[in-house]
């Protein structure tokens, strides 16, 4: 009657623990609003997934009945390659989107790790950005068309296939960063990129004091930089800091970007540790304004965390080395956001397995948020729980 | 309405509230001249927490009200209610901060868009999105419209380029939508939305660098298809110009009689491409760009800034050109996926010749974003009809191809009715979720961008017939 395959699921199946009792894998958009139309009836809980790579990402949610796997939904239907455009379904990996893109020389220009099982909806559902934001923004500014489902089943879909459209309002902004609580991400239209013509890493050791005059530097730099990040495994220690220059004069770029910079090593590779991170048990997303790159520095050093990310974008994560105890996290959470929250930035605790952590710390738009998600989810079946102030 | 008025004016000074018959009929259109109607009462609040105030007063009196900035919109969105309030945010014209540092300046919503490059462009920034309107359209009314620009190909529209905007709740609320901030992306939804979701009152934009150097590029074709396949070209060579514009002999022959831009005699299509970036990338791609437009009889450099504004003039002034040569004319706005503009371009022909109605294409032709521009004689019967249906099949045309009824001026009160050629019923019915989340009562600009929206808390479904709770009178439907 779904069409949907449904099977029992395993102790593998659980999200952060709460273990659903089915899993559903729907082949099409009708399937996956068949699915959740049958949840719906019986008021059952619904956990998307993707890639499965950041399901322990944000609060456990509170039930969970059926897990929603996307994982069959995998086709590309369409690359215009002459309109820099491509439409997939949700479940495709970003791999391979990417080796598709590849073959007619363009790219999504997200910068996504644990590229193995990534899917594109995930990757929408969570949103965060890696190194390449500077230039290309994250995945809202490059995502131009959605086609959604409700949790009462109702397929919808705002945007389109051109880049330039102002009909209706924007449903895929607010699906981005979601994290499956208004409804299930079923498709998405990109904007692409011509792969660039060459690429250049500039690679150099600095002392704390010495990246907030570098990263303003960089930053009005008309040689224009791509992405400058930021690798600073022991705060007790200097930082790595990389800069990447893409396009059809990298190498002269380069050059005069390494003149600001005042040394380093120029190379065709990032280094080993571009746009990745070694281990996401606890993962802390700091953004901040600019000019609080001090304050970020400063307020990591005494905590014990380790820290990689953008020094342009504002935007950092932060990992523990070793285990991590839930007081201690907890501090350092704190005075991280004492030190950013005053100057326009927040903390987010991406993850954690500790129940008591504030994650989210301060939310301004919250009651309309919550407004948001009574229209969509009045039944508060989707993944409830797991985002800003317990939606 | 009077004693709406009379709590007006204690909340605001005399003259910022106006009931002068005569000078509310400065506000009864915005720059789609076709649609009028007198607003019950004009306000021009100078803070956000007036505007809070007068919209709290509209939600005690149940009143509509609209938002208005320069009133340069061509869509019709800032349309008054002539049972409702028009707020208008031309005293809110402040500058608040420009940190360079952070790259970003605060601003009243008045504030004009070229203002705020004005404002920062001798230290070497500028504001990206650039509406022809630039000089008087406000960033308020940017941010309502998602405005784009010639620029728009390689940097994006306005909701690029926002930062944070407070904006007034419909019901009365201040709240800060900023990107930072954990959670839906309600920044996202709100730009765009064309003042349905609430009214912005102070806005963080971004400022971008300028670039190291520009190079601007007149080629001219014997055809139109030739300069299509030139934009496919560079398009495909992975180049990413800044600009890519397009006008036809008719828009040229325009633009000629106007203001004598000197274009290449017998040009069937002249293309304006821009290039910027650091310079040694400019160079290549130039030289990439040159053999490309092998096939144009002419080719200009403009080497200086004086050059480049003589390239930009002829198009710049296209829109009003075409006054020069037809007595009423109707701008059209609709957008296609970039390979279709030959065979769209051919059909947008074949429905000129067919109607006896001359179009002039002058447009993005980077973003497929087409500007016809529908010619008529308003003292020719019937003219004015057949332009309407030629004007109408083109964005038919548009949503054939996959494209969109509009790319930058929005849909407002003029293609609300096209909305259901472009979306679904459940579509639409999803997107008034977002409106009654914002906007329960239907009270911020009501009427505007969607056809006939089901009321807040109603099941999505088919409707046939008027509302039962409408016709009891126990509901409005907005
Ligand atoms: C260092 C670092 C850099 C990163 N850089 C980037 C970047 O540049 N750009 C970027 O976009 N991301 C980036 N990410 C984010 C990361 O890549 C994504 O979180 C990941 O892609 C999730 O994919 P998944 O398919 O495994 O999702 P899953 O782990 O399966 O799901 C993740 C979440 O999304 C929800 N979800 C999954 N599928 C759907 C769906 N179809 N509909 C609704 N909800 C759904 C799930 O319920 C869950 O809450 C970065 C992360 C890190 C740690
Ligand atoms: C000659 C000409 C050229 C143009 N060129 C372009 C172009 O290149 N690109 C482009 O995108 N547009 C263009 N436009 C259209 C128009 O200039 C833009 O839509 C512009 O953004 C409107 O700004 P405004 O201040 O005039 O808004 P208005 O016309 O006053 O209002 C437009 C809409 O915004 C709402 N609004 C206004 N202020 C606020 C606020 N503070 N908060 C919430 N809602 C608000 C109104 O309710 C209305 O729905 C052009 C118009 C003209 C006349």
């Amino acid at each position: 009657m779904l069409g949907a395959t449904v099977r029992e699921a395993g102790a593998d199946d659980a999200v952060s623990g709460v273990k659903p009792r089915w899993v559903a894998l729907p082949e099409t958009v009708e399937e996956v609003a068949a699915v959740l139309r049958a949840c719906a009836e019986r008021d059952l809980a619904v956990v998307p997934a993707g890639g499965g790579t950041k399901l322990h990402w944000a609060p456990p949610p509170e039930r969970c009945d059926v897990l929603l796997d996307m994982c069959c939904m995998n086709e590309i239907l369409e690359h215009a390659a002459g309109d820099l455009v491509v439409r997939a379904q949700a479940g495709v990996t970003m791999d391979a989107l990417a080796t598709a893109l590849a073959d007619k020389g363009q790219e999504l220009a997200l910068d996504v790790p644990f590229a193995e099982g990534t899917t594109v909806g995930g990757t929408l559902a969570t949103a965060t950005a890696g190194p390449r934001a500077f230039r290309y923004g994250t995945a809202r500014d490059l995502l131009i068309g959605i086609t959604v489902v409700l949790p009462d089943g109702t397929i919808a879909r705002s945007g389109g296939k051109v880049v330039k459209n102002v009909a209706g309002y924007d449903l895929g902004k607010l699906f981005t960063g979601s994290y499956g609580t208004l409804g299930v991400i079923a498709e998405a239209t990109f904007r692409l990129h011509p792969l660039p013509a060459d690429r250049r890493w500039i690679t150099a050791e600095l002392d704390r004091d010495e990246l907030p005059p570098v990263a303003a530097a960089l930053a009005a730099s008309q040689a224009e930089p791509s992405a400058a990040e930021v690798d600073w495994p022991d705060p007790a220690g200097p930082l790595t800091l990389a800069v990447l220059v893409e396009g059809t004069a990298a190498e002269s770029r380069a050059e005069a970007l390494r003149g600001l910079v005042g040394k380093g090593a120029l190379t065709g590779e990032p280094p080993p540790w571009w746009g990745l991170i070694s281990n996401d048990d606890v993962l802390v997303e700091v953004r901040f304004p600019a000019t609080g790159t001090r304050a970020v520095l400063d307020a990591v050093a005494g905590t014990g965390l380790s820290l990689r990310g953008s020094a342009l974008s504002g935007r950092v994560l932060l990992e523990s080395w070793g285990a991590i105890g839930e007081p201690a996290l907890a501090a350092a959470v704190s005075a991280v956001r004492e030190r950013v929250e005053g100057a326009g930035g927040r903390v987010s605790v991406l993850a954690a397995p500790y129940a008591s952590i504030d994650r989210w710390g301060q939310v301004s738009g919250l009651p309309l948020m919550r407004r948001v998600k009574e229209q969509f989810d009045p039944g508060r079946r989707m993944s409830p729980g797991r985002f800003v102030g317990g939606i | 309405m009077d004693t709406l008025v009379a709590a007006l004016r204690s909340l605001l000074p005399y003259d910022s509230v106006i009931t002068d018959p005569v000078r509310l009929r400065t506000y009864e259109c915005d720059g789609l001249t076709y649609h009028r109607a007198t607003p019950a009462v004009v306000v021009l609040p100078d803070t956000a927490e007036q505007v809070a105030r007068v919209v709290r007063l509209c939600n005690d009196f149940s009143v509509p009200f609209v938002a208005r900035g320069s009133g340069t919109g061509l869509s019709g969105g800032a349309l008054p209610r002539e049972d409702g309030v028009l707020i208008v945010t031309s005293k809110m014209r402040a500058i608040l901060e420009i940190d360079l540092d952070n790259r970003r300046a605060v601003v009243e919503p008045g504030v004009t868009n070229l203002a705020i490059t004005e404002a920062v462009r001798d230290r070497g920034y500028y504001y990206a999105p650039d509406p022809s309107s630039q000089q008087v359209c406000s960033i308020g009314g940017n941010v309502a419209e998602n405005s784009g620009g010639a620029h728009c190909l390689k940097y994006g529209f306005t909701v690029n380029h926002v930062e944070a905007c407070e904006i007034v709740t419909p019901d009365g609320d201040l709240v800060t939508l900023d990107r930072m901030d954990p959670g839906y992306d309600l920044l996202g939804a709100f730009v765009g939305s064309e003042g349905t979701l609430g009214i912005a009152t102070k806005i963080t934009v971004r400022l971008s660098r300028a670039p190291q150097t520009v190079t601007t590029v007149l080629a001219a074709f014997e055809s139109i298809e030739q300069g299509g396949q030139a934009v496919s070209a560079i398009i495909g060579a992975g180049i990413v110009p800044a600009a890519i514009e397009m006008m036809d002999a008719l828009a040229i022959e325009a633009a000629e009689a106007a203001v004598a831009c000197r274009y290449p005699e017998g040009a069937g299509a002249v293309l304006i491409v821009e290039l910027d970036g650091p310079a040694a990338e400019v160079e290549r791609q130039f030289a990439q760009l040159t053999e490309i437009c092998s096939g144009a009889f002419e080719l200009r450099v403009a080497a200086d800034p004086a050059e480049r504004a003589a390239i930009w003039k002829g198009r710049k002034s296209a829109f009003a050109a075409v006054g020069r040569i037809s007595p009423a004319y109707i701008v059209q706005d609709g957008v296609v996926p970039r390979t279709s503009l030959p065979s769209v371009l051919a059909a947008i022909d074949r429905l000129s010749a067919e109607h006896g109605i001359r179009v002039a294409n002058v447009f993005h032709a980077g973003d497929g974003n087409l500007h016809p521009l529908v010619l008529f004689d308003d003292a020719e019967p019937g003219a004015g009809e057949r332009a309407e249906v030629v004007s109408g099949a083109i964005l038919d045309l548009c949503i054939e191809h996959g494209g969109s009824i509009t790319g930058e001026h929005g849909v407002g009160v003029d293609k609300s009715r096209y909305m259901p050629r472009m979306f679904s019923e459940a579509d639409l019915d999803t997107m008034q979720l977002v409106r009654c989340a914002f906007d329960p009562r239907g009270l911020s600009n009501p009427g505007k961008v969607f056809p006939t929206p089901r009321l807040c808390g109603e099941a999505p479904g088919v409707r046939k017939g008027v509302h039962p709770l409408v016709e009891s009178g126990k509901a409005e439907q907005f």
